[in-house]
């Protein structure tokens, strides 16, 4: 039962993809601004929860939710030091900017703890099941656990409380939102909040799922999990989701049949066709640019 | 008035994102960052000097690979103590003159500039890395000043690619492709017939040892049923690994650096992958145990240039020696660099003067000397003819298996 077992492991790579990939798509369905200090986050979160649970000796939930709050509040600073007084910009200053902050976050870590790698401690059993004969570890069903509860929890917040409908409704249209009421820097600042929040549990959970940790280890997951967010449709909060899963199961199925040095190669292949083929992604929608 | 402003935005941003980290690094300790200063090494009696013989030390003290440089320096240190104690070499003490070069070629080159042109040096301890090794190979050969490396395993540090052998430029350590063969003969006595091998495919070091290996197991009737590679970062092997399962080997061999390995190594034994795995010196560092979990490490073996566990009794002296002056225990790099001030020092003596080309041809002709990580001659390319140690993990320990004379 290879393909059972290799199934599990894309799903698992592809879950992480996935929840970083929300606060990509979510950040740009709001401001249309690719924040690429987002993967960046990312890493702070997976290190908040290596010092939670490394000096303080909790278990993996409450260092998830440490993690998490953390992420929120710097997610919310950044917004606000950073791109907040770029609103009127145009969008390349912007782009720059946030390349500018992934940048000083990166060597501000290295400047303080310096670049060599943390091995996450062990907070959990990890026992492997055998199903069909492809063995899954504790860990991977613990991931997938953990990435559906927090995709629910969001599904949840956006289309059902006054937050997510005042996120909808900027999204649409910022001006009409302001005009109708809506305080729309506090809706972006929500927005930024609840993205970072996903992007510190995705830390956290890649960081007890892969063990390693290191300042730089969020540059290339940060654009992975971009190539899955144009996949689902950028914007689209389900196509994210199934951008996430899809590109890791891609991935895997790259390196299965003995092409793994081409699998980075693979999900760059992918971003570059859909710009070309469909640029709007799975679930995007084919909105005419207003004038 | 609006540059005013543009400061006050540029200051604003810079605090609170130096905030955000500081609050996040502020529980780390500091203790990166401790340099090992530039000394003139041990004391010498007169200031005459054709009473002290300088040896230069050209090594990575800062920058990436400051644990390797510092340890050699460390060991380089113990050595000329030792030797001075003793008397020196006919008399004369050695002074240790340690330059940094920062792990970098450039420095390298540099730092062997000013060490045969300011220092004036009899023989150079060469640098950590084999790259920058090379770095300072043209150096030697202008100033026929003889240099000993004591780590640079490349086989094209001592004999260029035209196949031409850098006159000045010897080693303390066996070379790559050796590793390859001391793990395949291993492979081939714990029985194994069907080999895999997944190897680094980012680093000259891993390309060269897969290929010796594979030789090797061909020669000795083994079948590599499947190769794969990796690059450095990656961090998931999993989708690989089940394919090398599903091969069935009753070996894996996997050249390359522990910050890989070591997730290599747990998600095999995730995956129910409980075959011996074995590597090279690449593997050797605690690190590797931190990220691969004591339980995983269990049956896997790796190549080694010399073990503290060895028990036999020059080596036991030396640790001995060492922990009494270091307080900590000696690892490869520490054993390598005493050894290579000791082959320098034994050239010196035999050539019975300070002359590069006199101590160039005594190198050259070093036969059967015994020293902490082996007993070895120098062959026509500069390289040590020496025996490999084979460790174990057993729960997260190296435990001492057996020396593998070549």
């Amino acid at each position: 039962m290879e393909w059972l077992q290799q199934l599990v492991n894309g799903i698992s790579l592809g879950s992480i993809y996935a929840l970083i990939a929300l606060g990509y798509t979510m950040v740009y369905g709001i401001i249309k601004l690719i924040n690429f200090a987002h993967g960046d986050v990312f890493m702070l979160g997976a290190f908040i929860g290596f010092y939670a649970i490394a000096r303080w000796d909790i278990g993996f939930i409450p260092a998830l939710i440490i993690s998490m709050l953390l992420c929120a509040i710097i997610g919310v600073i950044i917004e606000r030091v950073a791109y907040k007084r770029l609103r009127n910009a145009t969008r390349i200053a912007a782009l720059i900017t946030a390349i500018g902050v992934s940048l000083l976050i990166e060597y501000t870590v290295i400047f303080f703890r310096g670049a060599s790698p943390e091995a996450y401690p062990e907070v959990m059993a990890n026992k492997s099941i055998s199903i069909f004969g492809a063995s899954i570890s504790s860990q991977s069903i613990m991931i997938l656990a953990v990435t559906i509860v927090l995709m629910i929890l969001l599904q949840f917040i956006v289309h059902k409380t006054k937050i997510g409908k005042a996120m909808r409704a900027v999204s649409h249209d910022a001006d009409a939102a302001r005009l109708m009421g809506i305080n729309v820097d506090n809706t972006i600042s929500a927005t930024f909040a609840i993205g970072s929040a996903l992007a510190g549990a995705a830390g956290v959970i890649f960081g007890i799922y892969y063990t390693r940790i290191d300042p730089l280890m969020g540059v290339l997951p940060g654009l992975k999990a971009f190539v899955a967010a144009v996949l689902g449709g950028i914007g689209s909060i389900p196509g994210a989701m199934v951008g996430g899963l899809v590109l890791g199961v891609v991935e895997t199925i790259v390196s299965a049949i003995g092409y793994s040095l081409w699998r980075d190669a693979a999900a760059f292949v992918i971003l570059i066709l859909i710009l070309i083929l469909k640029p709007s992604g799975i679930f995007g929608k084919n909105a005419r640019e207003k004038v | 008035m609006t540059e005013k402003k543009t400061l006050k935005r540029f200051a604003s941003v810079f605090l609170a994102s130096s905030l955000i980290v500081g609050a996040l690094a502020g529980c780390s300790s500091s203790e990166e960052g401790t340099t090992t200063t530039t000394s003139g090494g041990s004391s010498s009696g007169s200031s005459d000097s054709s009473e002290v013989i300088k040896i230069g030390a050209n090594l990575e003290l800062s920058g990436a690979v400051a644990s390797y440089g510092s340890s050699i320096g460390k060991g380089a240190e113990l050595a000329v103590e030792e030797i001075n104690a003793a008397g020196g070499i006919d008399g004369k003490q050695i002074e240790l003159v340690k330059v940094d070069n920062k792990s970098e070629n450039s420095e390298a080159t540099n730092a062997a500039i000013k060490l045969a042109t300011q220092d004036k040096v009899t023989a150079m301890i060469a640098p950590a890395t084999s790259g920058n090794v090379i770095a300072t190979a043209q150096i030697a050969n202008q100033y026929k000043i003889p240099t000993v490396t004591a780590s640079g395993t490349a086989p094209n540090v001592t004999e260029n690619e035209d196949g031409s052998i850098n006159d000045y430029v010897f080693r303390t350590c066996f070379i790559d492709p050796f590793q390859g063969i001391v793990a395949a003969n291993f492979a081939t006595e714990l029985g194994a017939k069907n080999v895999a091998i997944y190897a680094d495919n980012s680093s000259d070091y891993a390309k060269g040892l897969a290929a010796s290996f594979k030789q090797q197991i061909e020669a000795n009737g083994g079948k590599v049923v499947a190769e794969e590679a990796y690059v450095a970062k990656d961090v998931d092997f999993k989708s690989t690994l089940t394919n090398l399962k599903s091969k069935n080997p009753e070996f894996i061999f996997i050249p390359g650096y522990y910050e890989e390995v070591g997730l290599i190594v747990k998600q095999a034994r995730e995956l129910g992958i409980d075959v011996p795995l074995m590597g090279a010196d690449g593997w050797d560092s605690p690190t590797l145990v931190e990220l691969a979990g004591k339980d995983a490490l269990n049956n896997t073996f790796i190549t080694n240039h010399y073990s503290s566990q060895d028990p036999e009794e020059t080596i036991q002296g030396f640790v001995k020696a060492f922990e009494g002056k270091f307080n900590e225990s000696p690892n490869a790099f520490h054993a390598l660099g005493y050894d290579t001030v000791y082959f320098i020092a034994d050239a010196i003596k035999r050539a019975g003067s300070t002359d590069g080309e006199a101590i160039q041809k005594a190198l050259a002709e070093t036969t059967d000397l015994s020293l902490i990580t082996g007993t070895f001659s120098v062959d026509e390319k500069h390289n040590p003819v020496k025996s490999a140690t084979v460790l174990e993990y057993v729960d997260g320990n190296q435990k001492f298996n057996s020396k593998v004379n070549p």
